[in-house]
């Protein structure tokens, strides 16, 4: 594993560590506010200050990590069973199935993702499920081109021959035989779709159509930002790096588990 | 030539007809009617009136007839009136493009000049610093939040420095500048966006470039040149470029849907009236008119994109045409 990997990993471990222990980390409540002692600077009370109502921006951040990283999974746990299910039968039943849900997979890339997630949240009203459903079923394009590539080029070998053979349903070998070879590449782009999911998110949530206060996230923990820009450094520069290094992480494990499974690397 | 962009052209109609059917779908989502939440705006509206409105918008009529009216006016180029100015959305749209399409243009531009040249140099030494660095940068490139970079840069140089405006497109005087001013009060008012729309490109394509540059490098024809003794410049410049450069033309044309839907988040935060801006405030007024407008035109710019590089690619590679015909 090289170093880069183990940045990512570690990255990975440690905002996994303080999202799922969140109240135990943080000394103050995050959603308390403290008039007197708004816009503070950093300090040993608040190690990364405080924002324009007094709230500890650290716990805010501990406790934003846990929304941005539940986002994060459940929406790519969403594009992955979304892309596995539409890439398998495509790759399996070919005919006009697969030019249907292929030609589908075109127009979906056609739209600026963007546009069609603000879209759905205009009519749908923004919410923290909202946007992770509308995440999910914005991204698993990607996913459904690759397993129904792996299965094309496996459908014809052998094993699932034989499968088919001793009687093995269309389900039983689609399950069973085809979609565990094509797992790899699904966890890599899994992997990056969690980065990636995490940026929509923030962007979403600074843009106010995310996360809804007073519920912190560390897309809408910016929003504050532009409204202190030259007044509080520190609501500008935590929340942002958080996001950063958490999707670098996440992208540099994704790029380590793509080596991994490369069956062409250099040994 | 012709025959090929036809085809491509041909082929672009079941796409189409799927784009107006998702972006129909798609407001159409809302169990209620669209009218609805605007008529809940003024909880005074009375029944009666409510029903004038559905009525107004066709909305009293079955799904697919609703759908089969709106596709008709749009065959007219008719999106309709927006709900906060009953304004035609055509000509708000018609307005804003220009504005996104110049931002996009230039930071496409921008992404080609560098990410090429930082692509070849850091394929061509292979492992040195330099192309660790660049690695790096190319990481933190895809990392980058790109509101938060806006941010860091409008702190930068617009509060902390004072060098560049950090809202909107021109100066308050800028109808009493000469010609110079005018174009240098442009610039200065679009680097930021033009910079910020189009680092996670950079990022992108320099990384793209890297790796075809790298398989290239590997192919025979290029250790043939080599062998025949020409200059190491003309092989990478003249053999070996060219035939890298090919997959990128296809990979920026894919970029476009990205640029087009981040214009949403550098024109919201550098207050410029572009495309983006129209989108961002229609969704936060809910003015489902405008929505489905930009909605629609936002995947055809993105099909037009997609075809300019297919024909480009064509262009440059003699190949394709041949086959495609």
């Amino acid at each position: 594993m090289n170093r880069l990997t183990m940045f990512g990993l570690v990255v990975v471990a440690v905002m996994a560590f303080a999202a799922l222990f969140a109240p135990f980390i943080v000394k103050h409540d995050p959603g308390s506010i403290d008039l007197q002692n708004g816009l503070m600077p950093p300090s040993a009370g608040h190690i990364m200050g405080t924002d324009s109502l007094g709230r500890d921006l650290f716990s805010r951040m501990v406790f934003g990590a846990r929304i941005s990283l539940s986002v994060g999974f459940v929406a790519v746990g969403i594009s992955v069973v979304a892309g596995v299910l539409f890439g398998s039968v495509a790759g399996y039943y070919g005919g006009w199935i697969d030019s249907a849900i292929s030609r589908f997979i075109d127009i979906m890339l056609c739209f600026p993702t963007f546009f069609l997630i603000l879209a759905t949240i205009a009519v749908l009203g923004p919410s923290i499920w909202n946007i992770m459903v509308i995440i999910g079923l914005t991204s698993w394009m990607g996913v459904a081109r690759l397993i129904r590539a792996e299965i094309l080029s496996l459908k014809e070998r052998e094993f699932v021959e034989a499968a088919r053979a001793v009687g093995a349903s269309d389900f039983r070998i689609i399950t069973r035989h085809l979609i565990p070879n094509g797992i790899g590449p699904v966890l890599v782009s899994a992997t990056l779709g969690v980065a990636g999911a995490i940026l929509t998110e923030s962007g979403l949530s600074f843009l106010g159509l995310g996360v809804q206060p007073p519920v912190p996230s560390w897309g809408n923990i910016l929003t504050e930002a532009k409204s202190t820009l030259g007044i509080a450094w520190w609501i500008t520069v935590f929340p942002g790096l958080a996001i950063l290094i958490t999707v670098l992480g996440y992208n540099l494990l994704g790029e380590g588990l793509r080596e991994h499974f490369n069956p062409h690397r250099k040994q | 030539m012709v025959n090929y962009i036809l085809k491509r052209l041909m082929g672009m109609v079941p796409v189409l007809i799927g784009i107006t059917l998702i972006t129909f779908f798609v407001i159409h989502l809302s169990p209620g009617k669209p009218t609805r939440l605007q008529a809940e705006m003024s909880p005074k509206i009375s029944l009666e009136a409510r029903e004038k409105l559905d009525k107004l918008y066709g909305l009293d009529k079955p799904v697919h007839i609703q759908y089969w009216e709106w596709v008709k006016r749009l065959m007219r180029l008719d999106l309709g009136k927006s709900f906060v100015d009953e304004r035609p959305v055509s000509e708000k749209i018609g307005e804003r493009i220009p504005i996104t399409i110049t931002i996009n243009v230039l930071s496409l531009a921008l992404i080609f000049l560098a990410a090429v040249p930082i692509g070849i140099t850091s394929a061509v030494r292979e492992g040195s610093a330099y192309d660790r660095i660049s690695t790096v940068f190319v990481f933190i490139g895809f990392a980058m939040p790109t509101f938060w970079l806006a941010l860091l840069l409008m702190s930068l140089f617009g509060v902390q420095l004072g060098w560049l405006p950090i809202s909107g497109i021109k100066s308050i005087d800028f109808e009493d500048y000469n010609l110079v001013e005018k174009i240098f009060d442009l610039i200065r008012h679009l680097a930021l966006p033009v910079f910020v729309s189009a680092f996670a490109g950079l990022a992108g394509i320099s990384r793209y470039m890297r790796t075809s540059m790298l398989e290239i490098l590997n192919k025979d024809f290029v250790r043939t040149a080599r062998a025949k003794g020409l200059p190491e410049r003309d092989v990478i410049y003249k053999h070996a470029l060219r035939n890298a450069l090919l997959p990128i033309v296809t990979i920026i044309g894919l970029s476009v849907p990205g640029l087009i839907g981040g214009s949403v988040i550098f024109e919201s935060i550098y207050a410029i009236p572009g495309m983006g801006k129209l989108f961002y405030d229609s969704v936060m007024a809910r003015d489902y008119p405008v929505i489905m407008g930009v909605l629609f035109i936002g995947a055809v710019l993105t099909l037009i994109g997609n075809l300019i590089a297919d024909v480009m690619y064509a262009y440059v590679d003699p190949r394709i045409r041949v086959s495609g015909r």
